[in-house]
């Protein structure tokens, strides 16, 4: 505890210092525009479905908030990409979706099975399964987690920034296949290599 | 079109019957967690598509935004109930709850 208190007040210093030596604040890299558009584009796409109104006043508000939020948080939504990285992410990502849906119903066909079983404590066997993931960035980490916790017969506890996980599952048929395919799938879809 | 509706309602309404039941059954707080954060996350998705299909039987321009509106709830509750069941097992976890298993069956 000591020591992370320590090395947080070392990184505050550091970067008080480096902000004074260097005079002005360092320019931050060039903006990923590209991101920024498509933020843009989800922002109106959202704006037209929950306005619903066609007309020019209406549009052109809703442009001009939209531009607003682009200018001010646009870097929030798709924090990493670099140009042209964006397009290389949407085919597997778009590929991995139906995948997990039909993973979904799958697993949710099992639980029901389970629930409606009349021995039902003899079948299920909760354990807590751990095992660190090769996955590196943040945005993979969290929908390994979320896509852990979808699928019925897990649920992730705990999910350290190294990609050490914990998961909670109902039994054995459920804890098997973690990570396996899953985090293939994902890795194909968001990890950079 | 009709049945296809009907159809899925009735498939949400099992789901989410088997969630019910499955959290009575279920012997402690993690296991019971499984059937009531999830089976519910795919029935109201059924439901929630059975709704919008029914509401695009008249078709009209406002029907599909409409319809589209009631998509993003889906949208918003496949992202939302993961992470609350994640919170709460998180919170029974710092809590210091044991998860039951095989071996605490006599009790």
């Amino acid at each position: 505890m000591k020591e992370h208190l320590a090395e947080v007040k070392t990184l505050h210093l550091g970067n008080v210092s480096g902000s004074r030596s260097g005079g002005l604040p360092e320019h931050p890299a060039p903006r990923p525009i590209f991101s920024r558009i498509i933020t843009f584009i989800v922002l109106i796409g959202v704006w037209v479905i929950l306005s619903g109104k066609f007309d020019l006043f209406h549009l052109s508000l809703g442009l001009i908030s939209c531009a607003i939020v682009t200018i001010l948080s646009g870097d929030l939504l798709f924090p990493e990409t670099r140009t042209g990285g964006l397009f290389r992410h949407i085919l597997p990502v778009i590929n991995y979706v139906p995948w997990l849906l039909y993973q979904v119903v799958l697993a949710n066909l099992h639980i029901l099975y389970l629930v409606f079983h009349p021995r039902m404590m003899e079948l299920i066997d909760p354990q807590i399964i751990r095992f660190d993931s090769t996955l590196k960035k943040e945005i993979s980490l969290v929908t390994f987690a979320n896509s852990i916790t979808l699928t019925p017969g897990t649920i992730t506890m705990y999910v350290s920034v190294e990609g050490a996980f914990q998961v909670h599952a109902i039994d054995k048929a459920s804890a098997d296949p973690l990570p396996g395919e899953m985090e293939r799938r994902i890795a194909r879809a968001f990890e950079d290599e | 079109m009709d049945i296809i509706v009907v159809f899925l309602i009735i498939c949400g309404l099992v789901f989410f019957t088997g969630g019910a039941v499955g959290i009575l059954r279920f012997p402690d707080f993690y296991t019971r967690l499984h059937p009531a954060g999830k089976m519910d996350t795919l029935g109201s998705f059924l439901m929630v598509l059975a709704v919008s299909l029914f509401n695009l039987r008249e078709f009209s321009w406002a029907a599909v935004l409409t319809s589209l509106k009631i998509l993003l709830i889906v949208l918003f509750i496949f992202i939302l109930n993961p992470t609350a069941t994640h919170a709460i097992v998180d919170a029974g976890f710092r809590a210091g709850m044991r998860p039951w298993t095989k071996k605490d069956k006599g009790k």
